[in-house]
């Protein structure tokens, strides 16, 4: 049974950066990941990464203080006031630290990292590689991690914690490669697993953003917190969703309906297009909604073709390339056809701004965490900075907590204990197979009502309806078949056993969004369209009760340093 | 609805001889467009569950779905059958790798080579307090060799990983040139012996699959002619750069 004293699950940009923390303090750590860390979905991020470098000429003024402004008023003032200011003031040691291990930034002339302007934010302050800066992240620190030295189990993918008297102490996995089910113990953890997109049948993320860590962090009493807050990207490609950066917009890229109007212009007439991604997804859901719309179809226009081929090939290469591959559209030629999509899951795992969880040993980053700093909606720009600030804080904080410490002692008949259980819960899986509900059906479902009931706009009886149909999901979870039980590389095992935790995840959604009567940031209820400080300036936890359900409680919002005020832009 | 052909290659250790010629033909229903990664889900959805193939971003970044479809090496997810031209969708492997199962290869000599060239920068200046500065002409010689997401057609499609095991390819040895060009990489003797080496750069013979095989249109090719160069040049002038 391997044992490590700390292990990260996930090998995207938190849990990468986690582990070369930990182990640059001489901790013995493991990475654990369903895939190869370089294949993670951190990869496919394109627009940049926010820290206030001040390189940008018409940002020399500019201060963390004034990040952690705009970070709060982008999250319509439900971010936690410290945690923001923590991660904007961290922000350009950890740029230049990136730098320093090879990371590919753009360039000023003068040699400087280049910065570009981004959505909600006063200054031009997003540092970026092209339109790529989440591949060059993520390669750099993969490099990093090779040269640490650090031990990857790589195609494991794991499905449950052991914890030993309340505490955490390692993970059950199935190994991909070798075929079955295994224990590896540890005196900690870092969970780093990603987003939940795949809840949504309409989502920018990558097929394995499922919400893994989070559930299964959940389903062992870990609370998960503001997990209504769901961000939707104003462009995602028509037909695949797939992401068109900010950066389009940042570098002065147009939204036009079918009118041939660029529409931002009642919504946010100062920022245009570079208002926040929640007020941007809402307008151009409107002008769809009052049929201006392409054509009066369910999509509007991304448009650069003013921005001319040099700029477009030399900023935006990439966004290029999807859209000829994926959507048969050159934008130097054409607009691009674009709709608003899920993209990001500003909930997550409950923590303070080092990771810790109310589980002893148990720690999470990234975007499977909600420290939190992007509250309601978060600013393009913050998720990479995220994961780098707190996969750096929460790695520190698990090596401290470690070091010069005995091991907790052997819990070799504990991770016995809980591949057995492991083992059982898939044999009875295995039993029903095609006699069982089929679990395909199910996630098909479910990604429709979650779309459907729980999108951009929200009202009381569409989620309740919604709701409805989750409490019926839950329940055939109850008779999942498995179709294909042993061997290696087994997809419908995987696909299958993450089930039950995406409709878990999906109703921590749903109640937290019916409950929440107002509206702030992402959450936008048509029948309480404003937003309510008096009784909801509070984050929604969820609780994974025993019994099962889901229970909500709610806890304050941190703040003291800037006045809640409405949010104009 | 219109139907799309699909003709898998199988493998499974527990029940095929190595080298076994085994496909599966499935037919995949769909509305207006369809990627061969999407093929593929649907068949493991409601038509074969225990397929078996790798996956991630379905947006070409990650790298995971280099396939080998109606004799190319592409990315499933970014082919659509309109890119095909083909009746029938014939999906296979990456050939010349051993198989995990299916369209699973075993990717761990792979990544052993890439970590044997020691792609990570190295700095022997202590690092300034800001960023290391560097002009954009500099810059744009990283252009190339940073979009390779080691996906490992490449190394695949090279005649000479074929026939030399310890080769170390195309993608490690691109890797090595997207450090050697960097103007903030100070490995001079520490990385060089890698590729400078009866494994590295010499056994390509400039045969330039790899450049056709890459599904990001990227040039390993030259990287590694650029590699040969500067080992001529540290020989003959003592000069690594």
């Amino acid at each position: 049974m391997p044992h490590h004293q700390l292990i990260v699950v996930g090998g995207g940009l938190a849990g990468l950066r986690a582990a070369v923390e930990a182990r640059a303090d001489g901790i013995d750590v493991a990475i654990l990941s369903q895939v190869h860390p370089g294949r993670s979905h951190s990869g496919a991020a394109q627009g940049g990464i926010n820290a206030a470098l001040a390189n940008h000429p018409e940002g020399h003024d500019d201060t963390p203080e004034k990040h952690a402004f705009d970070t709060v008023k982008g999250s319509d003032y439900l971010a936690d006031q410290d945690a923001a200011i923590q991660m904007t003031s961290d922000a350009p040691g950890v740029i230049f630290e990136m730098d320093h291990w090879g990371c590919p930034f753009s360039r000023f002339d003068d040699g400087r990292i280049a910065q570009r302007p981004f959505g909600g934010a006063g200054y031009p302050r997003t540092c970026y590689g092209a339109d790529k800066t989440g591949h060059y992240l993520l390669h750099c620190l993969v490099e990093r991690a090779y040269e640490r030295q650090i031990t990857m189990y790589v195609e494991v993918f794991v499905t449950s914690l052991i914890t030993v008297d309340g505490a955490c102490r390692g993970v059950v996995a199935y190994d991909m490669i070798r075929g079955g089910f295994e224990a590896f113990t540890a005196d900690a953890v870092i969970m780093a697993t990603g987003g939940a997109g795949r809840l949504y049948s309409n989502t920018t993320n990558a097929i394995i953003s499922t919400g893994g860590g989070a559930a299964v962090a959940y389903h062992a009493g870990v609370p998960v917190k503001d997990m209504e807050f769901i961000q939707f990207h104003p462009t995602g490609l028509y037909t695949t969703n797939i992401l068109m950066s900010e950066g389009a917009r940042g570098e002065g890229g147009y939204l036009v309906n079918g009118e041939g109007e660029r529409f931002m212009a009642r919504y946010a007439p100062k920022a245009m297009e570079l208002a926040p991604r929640d007020i941007t997804s809402r307008s151009i859901t409107t002008e769809i909604l009052e049929g201006r719309g392409i054509g009066g179809k369910d999509f509007v226009h991304l448009d650069l073709r003013h921005l001319g081929a040099q700029k477009i090939l030399e900023r935006l290469p990439g966004i290029r390339d999807l859209a000829i591959h994926f959507e048969g559209v050159d934008p130097i030629e054409e607009p691009i056809p674009i709709t608003p999509c899920q993209h990001y899951t500003m909930g997550g795992i409950d923590t303070d701004v080092d990771g810790r969880t109310v589980m002893p040993g148990f720690y999470a980053a990234g975007e499977c965490a909600c420290v939190s700093v992007h509250g309601a909606n978060r600013l393009g720009g913050n998720s990479l900075l995220e994961t780098i600030v707190f996969g750096r804080r929460s790695g520190a904080a698990a090596a401290a907590a470690l070091l010069g410490k005995a091991g907790g002692g052997d819990v070799s008949a504990a991770g016995r204990q809980a591949v057995a259980d492991e083992e059982a819960t898939v044999a009875m899986l295995a039993a029903r197979g095609a006699d069982g509900e089929d679990p395909y059906a199910i996630r098909a479902e479910m990604t429709t009502t979650m779309k459907e009931h729980f999108g951009v706009f929200r009202e009381d009886k569409l989620m309740r309806e919604g709701l409805e149909k989750l409490i019926q999901l839950k329940e055939r979870c109850a008779r999942i078949g498995l179709r294909n039980a042993g061997g290696v590389f087994n997809v419908d095992l995987i696909r299958t056993t993450e089930l039950e935790g995406m409709v878990d995840l999906s109703l921590t959604v749903a109640h937290g969004a019916i409950d929440r009567t107002e509206s702030r940031g992402s959450h936008a209820r048509t029948d309480f369209p404003t937003r309510d400080d008096e009784r909801w300036l509070k984050h929604t936890m969820a609780h994974y009760p025993p019994g099962g359900g889901t229970r909500l409680d709610y806890k304050p919002v941190t703040l003291g340093t800037f006045e809640p005020q409405e949010r104009k832009y | 609805m219109p139907e799309a052909k699909f003709h898998i290659k199988r493998y499974d250790a527990t029940r095929d001889a190595k080298g076994a010629d085994r496909y599966d033909d499935f037919v995949v229903p769909y509305e207006t467009s369809l990627t061969v990664l999407e093929g593929l889900f649907h068949i493991q959805e409601h038509l074969d569950g225990a397929l078996s193939f790798r996956y991630c971003c379905r947006a070409s970044i990650c790298g995971s779905c280099a396939m080998y479809i109606n004799g190319r090496y592409r990315l499933a997810c970014q082919t659509n059958l309109a890119h095909v031209h083909a009746d029938v969708i014939t999906v296979e492997p990456m050939p010349h790798l051993p198989l995990v199962k299916d369209l699973v290869c075993d990717m761990s000599d792979f990544f052993a080579k890439y970590e044997y060239i020691k792609p990570w920068l190295i700095r022997e200046t202590p690092a300034p307090e800001r960023e290391i500065l560097q002009t954009p002409a500099d810059r744009k010689k990283l252009d190339m060799p940073i979009d390779c997401i080691l996906c490992g057609a490449c190394y695949s499609s090279c005649p000479s990983v074929w026939t030399e095991d310890n080769y170390i390819g195309p993608a490690a040895l691109l890797k090595a040139f997207r450090f050697e060009v960097d103007s903030r990489d100070e490995a001079r003797k520490v990385r060089m012996p890698s590729w400078d080496n009866e494994r590295g750069a010499y056994r390509c013979h400039t045969i330039t699959n790899c450049v056709e095989a890459c599904p990001k249109e990227l040039n390993p090719t030259e990287g590694i002619q650029w590699l040969k160069m500067a080992a001529v040049r540290r020989r003959l002038f003592g000069k690594a750069k």
